[in-house]
C-alpha cells in the first residue's frame, strides 16, 4: 500500500501501483513492494536548525518518485539522507527511521558503504573523475575490488548502453572523461551509477545544469531505467516532474505537504499550498 | 572637520576612482620585488661568470726608484683583478691630494715564491704597461697559479726543449695531459681501491675477533695493498720526473714539475675561441672536480653531488611524513579547538630559526637515534661512532622537520580545494574514505602538494645553519653515494654548496683569492635550486593536465 500515515497526506486509493511497464519486463517473479523505501516519522536537523519535519512516505519500487517544493524546503536533505550522504556533515541528527527493502538504513549492523552500494546517486552538477571514462564507469567495481578484465569490460558496455552512451562514447573509451559535453557527462555519471547495478537510483536535480536536448536524453533515459531501478528524482521543473514521474511528493519548509500519484497531484491537488505552488502563485 | 580636509578628500573623489591608487601601490611592491631579485642576481652573474674567463696578463713596468712589491722586481706581472679609487686620499709634495687616486689590484701567483698572490700598485707609479705575448700561466695542483716566461721543458732522459721550439707548446700540453691521466690513476687506486681495501680490514678486524680464518683474510688484503701500493709509487715517482722551467719577472727560474701542472696557456695569445673553450674546460672543471688548497681552488663536484642528494633525501622523508599529517588534519580530525590549536602549533614550527632545529637534530637525531643504533648494530666499533655523529641521513632529517610545515600547510589547502561534489562522488558510489582519498582526492591534489614540496625544497637546499651542526664537513673524503656496497653511506658526513659559500668567504685563509670562488659557487647553488625546482614544476605541470579537475 502506498498509504501515508500523514493524515495532510491524500493516500492512493489504486492499490496496485501503475506499473504495467514494469511488469511487461518480467524481471522479478515476486510482486513489486509499494512501500520499498519506507521512511517513518523521519525528521531531521543540521546543527540546533530541524531541516524535516516528521516525514512519512511509502515509496513503490520500480517506479520514479518526484520530489518537488521551493528551494530549502528540504527535499535535497531527505534525498541525500536515503544514502546517508548526510552523515559527511559535521553536527547533523535525526529522529525516526528510514527503511530500505525491510531494513534499516540506520541499523547499526549495517555498514553505510554497503547501503551506498545498493543505492546509486547522481548529483546536481555532474562530477566525473579526472579519469578516462572507461574508469569512471568502473568506480564503484574497482572500489569494491572487481578487477576482472572481463567484468570490467561487461559493465561499462552494459552502463554506458544504459545509459544511452554507447554510441557516442564506445570509440573512445580510454580518453579522459572531462573531454565530454555537459550532457555527456552527465549521463556518464548515470552509467557510474547504475554500474555496480543498484536497487534505487537517487537523482538530485540530474537536468538543472543542462540545456533541452540534454535534458530531453536524461528525461527519456530516465523512463528505461525504472524498468529496472527504484527512483527517486528532485527537481525544481515541475514539468519535468510531470513528464517522467509516477508519483509526486510536494514539499514545504521541511514538511511533506502532499504525496499522491503525478497525474493527480498536478490535475486535483487536495491542499491549497500545492495548488498554491504549482500553480505559480510562490515559490 | 576641517574644512580644508573635507576640499582635500573631494579633490580627491574627483581625480582618482575609488581604490585606483592602490593599482600603483601593489605594482610597485612587485617591482620592489623583482628590482631586488634582478639586482641580486646581477651581481652574483656580474661577478660568478668571469671567474671563468682567461684574463689577459699585463706586465707593468714601474718608474725608477720604486720597489716593487714583488722583491728584487722591477715590474709587476700579472692579472688585473680590480681597478679602483683610494679610500684615503694620497697627498703630493705640495700637501694638495694627487689628480690620481687609483690602485690597480694584480693578480699576481707564484704564491710559494713571493708568500702572497695579489699585489697592489698605485696607478702613479707605473710608467709603462703592455701585455708580452710569452707569458704563460700554469695551473697547479698546489699554490695556486704560477705566472712567468717559459724557459725549457726538462724531461726524465735529460733533454731539454727549449721555450723557442716550435714543438715546445705542444710537447708541453701532451705532457700535462699525461700526467693528468697518470694523477687520476693514482687517485683512483688510492681512494677507490685502497679505500675498499681498508674498510674490508677493519671489519675483519671488528668483527672476525682474531680468528684464523679473518687472520689470513686480512694477510690476503694486506698482500693486495701492497701490490696496489707500489703501483701506485711507481706512477707518483713518474709525476715528478719531467720539469718546466719557469722565469719570475724578479729573474729568478723555478722548476715546476710536470705532475703538479693541472693545465697551461699563453694567455696573450688566445683568440676569441680559444677563450671560449678554456671559458668552457674551466666552467666543466669547476663542475666536475674536487676542491683543491682548501677549497679555494679547483672544483666542487662533491658539494654539488652533497646538496643534491641531501635534498633529494630530504623530500623523500618530508613528503610522506607532511601529506600524511595533512590528511589526517583535513580528512579524518573533527574540526574543533584542539585540531585549530595544532594547526597553529604547525604554523608557527616554521618560524623557528633553523639553527634550533640544527641544535634539536644533534641533540635527538645524531645523539640519542644514532647513539641507540651504534649501541644495537655497530657495538663492535665502538667508540668510533657510525650514526652517532653527523651525517646525510640526520641532515636531510633535520632539514625535513624544519621544512615540514611547509608542506603539510601546502597539502591542506590543497586537499581542501578538491571539489566536494568529487569526493560525494566517489562516497556514493560505495568507497570508503580512504579509498576516496587515495583515488580521488589524492591524485587532486598532487599539483598542489607538489607546490608544498617545491618551496620546502627551495628552503632545504639553501639552508646552512642547521647543517653545520648535523654532518656538514669543509672536505668529505667520500661521497654519500658511490659504488662500494651498499652504495648509498647515510652515516657519511658530505659537502654542501651553502656550506661551501661560507667556507670560502669567511674562514678561508685566502679571503681574497677565494672571493671569486664565493660568488661562482653562489651562483652555482641558485642554479641547481632553480633546476630541483624546475624538475619539480614540469612534474606538476603534467599532473595538472592528468587530473585536471576543472570539469567539476
Amino acid at each position: 500500500m502506498a498509504a501515508s500515515q500523514k493524515p495532510n497526506v491524500m493516500s492512493d486509493p489504486q492499490s496496485t501501483p501503475s506499473t504495467s511497464s514494469v511488469a511487461a519486463s518480467g524481471a522479478h517473479d515476486e510482486p513489486l513492494k509499494s512501500d520499498f523505501i519506507k521512511i517513518d516519522n523521519f525528521s531531521f536537523w543540521y546543527g540546533a536548525k530541524q531541516a524535516l519535519f516528521n516525514i512519512s512516505m511509502d515509496i513503490p519500487e520500480r517506479q520514479v518518485t518526484a520530489f518537488i517544493g521551493p528551494s530549502g524546503c528540504g527535499k535535497s536533505t531527505l534525498l541525500r539522507n536515503l544514502n546517508r550522504m548526510n552523515d559527511l556533515i559535521e553536527g547533523v541528527r535525526h529522529e525516526g527511521d528510514v527503511i530500505v527493502n525491510e531494513q534499516s538504513i540506520y541499523d547499526p549492523h549495517i555498514e553505510v558503504i554497503s547501503l551506498r552500494k545498493r543505492i546509486g546517486m547522481v548529483f546536481q552538477k555532474s562530477n566525473p573523475f579526472p579519469k578516462s571514462i572507461f574508469e569512471n564507469v568502473v568506480y564503484p567495481l574497482r572500489v569494491a575490488g572487481q578487477n576482472k578484465k572481463s567484468v570490467l569490460d561487461e559493465t561499462v558496455e552494459r552502463s554506458l548502453k544504459g545509459a544511452a552512451l554507447w554510441e557516442e562514447a564506445r570509440d573512445r573509451l580510454h580518453d579522459s572523461a572531462l573531454g565530454l559535453s555537459g550532457g555527456q557527462m552527465q549521463r556518464l555519471c548515470i552509467a557510474r551509477a547504475i554500474a555496480n547495478r543498484p536497487e534505487i537510483l537517487l537523482m538530485d536535480e540530474p537536468c538543472s545544469a543542462l540545456d533541452p536536448i540534454a535534458t530531453a536524453k536524461v528525461e527519456e533515459l530516465i523512463h528505461e531505467l525504472k524498468k529496472e531501478f527504484t527512483i527517486v528524482i528532485v527537481t525544481h521543473n515541475m514539468q519535468q516532474a510531470t513528464r517522467c514521474s509516477d508519483r509526486t511528493a510536494f514539499f514545504y519548509l521541511g514538511k511533506l505537504i502532499e504525496f499522491d500519484l503525478t497525474g493527480k497531484l498536478f490535475q486535483n491537488p487536495s491542499q491549497k499550498q500545492t495548488e498554491d505552488y504549482i500553480t505559480g502563485r510562490f515559490g | 572637520m576641517h574644512a580644508p580636509r573635507k576640499d582635500y578628500k573631494d579633490l580627491l573623489k574627483v581625480h582618482a576612482a575609488p581604490g585606483e591608487p592602490f593599482v600603483w601601490l601593489t605594482s610597485m611592491g612587485l617591482a620592489v620585488g623583482i628590482l631586488m631579485v634582478i639586482g641580486l642576481l646581477t651581481v652574483i652573474v656580474l661577478n660568478g661568470l668571469p671567474v671563468f674567463w682567461p684574463h689577459p696578463v699585463y706586465a707593468a713596468q714601474l718608474k725608477a726608484g720604486v720597489t716593487s712589491p714583488i722583491a728584487n722586481a722591477t715590474s709587476v706581472v700579472g692579472e688585473i683583478a680590480e681597478e679602483r679609487t683610494k679610500s684615503v686620499k694620497v697627498l703630493g709634495a705640495d700637501g694638495k691630494p694627487l689628480a690620481d687616486q687609483k690602485e690597480i689590484q694584480f693578480f699576481v701567483g707564484n704564491k710559494d715564491a713571493y708568500g702572497f698572490s695579489f699585489a697592489f700598485l698605485d696607478s702613479g707609479v707605473i710608467a709603462s704597461i703592455d701585455r708580452p705575448k710569452d707569458v704563460l700561466v700554469v695551473e697547479r695542483i698546489e699554490y695556486g697559479d704560477a705566472i712567468g716566461t717559459p724557459i725549457a721543458l726538462k724531461t726524465a732522459t735529460g733533454e731539454t726543449i727549449d721555450a723557442g721550439t716550435p714543438q715546445f707548446p705542444t710537447d708541453l700540453q701532451k705532457r700535462i695531459n699525461e700526467g693528468n691521466t697518470r694523477r687520476a690513476k693514482i687517485e683512483r687506486i688510492e681512494k677507490t681501491e685502497i679505500g675498499r681495501i681498508n674498510s674490508r680490514m677493519t671489519e675483519l678486524r671488528v668483527k672476525g675477533k682474531g680468528s684464523a680464518e679473518s687472520q689470513r683474510q686480512i694477510a690476503d688484503l694486506d698482500t693486495k695493498y701492497n701490490v696496489l701500493a707500489a703501483e701506485a709509487k711507481a706512477l707518483r715517482q713518474k709525476q715528478m720526473q719531467d720539469e718546466l722551467v719557469l722565469r719570475l719577472p724578479n729573474g729568478t727560474e723555478r722548476d715546476i714539475l710536470i705532475g703538479n701542472i693541472v693545465f697551461a696557456y699563453y694567455p696573450n695569445q688566445l683568440g676569441l675561441v680559444a677563450k671560449t673553450g678554456i671559458f668552457l674546460h674551466n666552467i666543466w672543471g669547476f663542475l666536475t672536480l674536487d676542491p683543491r688548497e682548501a677549497n679555494t681552488e679547483g672544483g666542487v663536484f662533491p658539494a654539488i653531488f652533497g646538496t643534491f642528494v641531501m635534498t633529494l633525501l630530504m623530500s623523500v622523508a618530508v613528503m610522506p611524513f607532511g601529506v600524511i599529517a595533512a590528511i589526517y588534519l583535513r580528512e579524518y580530525a573533527k574540526q574543533g579547538f584542539f585540531v585549530r590549536a595544532v594547526r597553529i602549533a604547525v604554523n608557527n614550527l616554521a618560524g623557528v630559526p633553523s639553527i634550533v632545529f640544527g641544535v634539536f637534530g644533534l641533540g635527538f637525531f645524531v645523539y640519542f637515534l644514532g647513539g641507540s643504533i651504534d649501541q644495537l648494530f655497530f657495538g663492535d666499533y665502538l667508540p668510533t661512532p657510525t650514526f652517532g655523529t653527523g651525517g646525510i641521513l640526520w641532515c636531510a632529517l633535520t632539514l625535513a622537520l624544519m621544512t615540514v610545515p611547509v608542506v603539510i600547510v601546502a597539502t591542506e589547502e590543497s586537499l581542501a580545494s578538491v571539489p566536494r561534489g568529487a569526493k560525494e562522488g566517489s562516497l556514493a558510489c560505495g568507497a570508503s574514505k580512504w579509498q576516496t582519498i587515495q583515488r580521488i582526492i589524492l591524485p587532486a591534489s598532487l599539483p598542489g602538494i607538489l607546490t608544498g614540496l617545491i618551496l620546502a625544497m627551495a628552503r632545504g637546499a639553501g639552508e646552512v645553519a642547521p647543517l653545520m651542526l648535523v654532518g656538514v664537513v669543509k672536505l668529505a673524503p667520500s661521497l654519500p653515494l658511490d659504488t662500494e656496497a651498499p652504495f648509498i653511506h647515510l652515516e657519511r658526513k658530505f659537502m654542501h654548496l651553502g656550506f661551501h659559500i661560507y667556507d670560502l668567504g669567511f674562514q678561508s685563509p685566502d679571503s681574497e683569492a677565494a672571493k671569486p670562488m664565493v660568488f661562482a659557487t653562489t651562483l652555482l647553488l641558485i642554479v641547481l635550486v632553480v633546476l630541483l625546482n624546475l624538475t619539480a614544476i614540469l612534474i606538476r605541470e603534467r599532473l595538472r593536465k592528468k587530473f585536471s579537475t576543472g570539469a567539476f
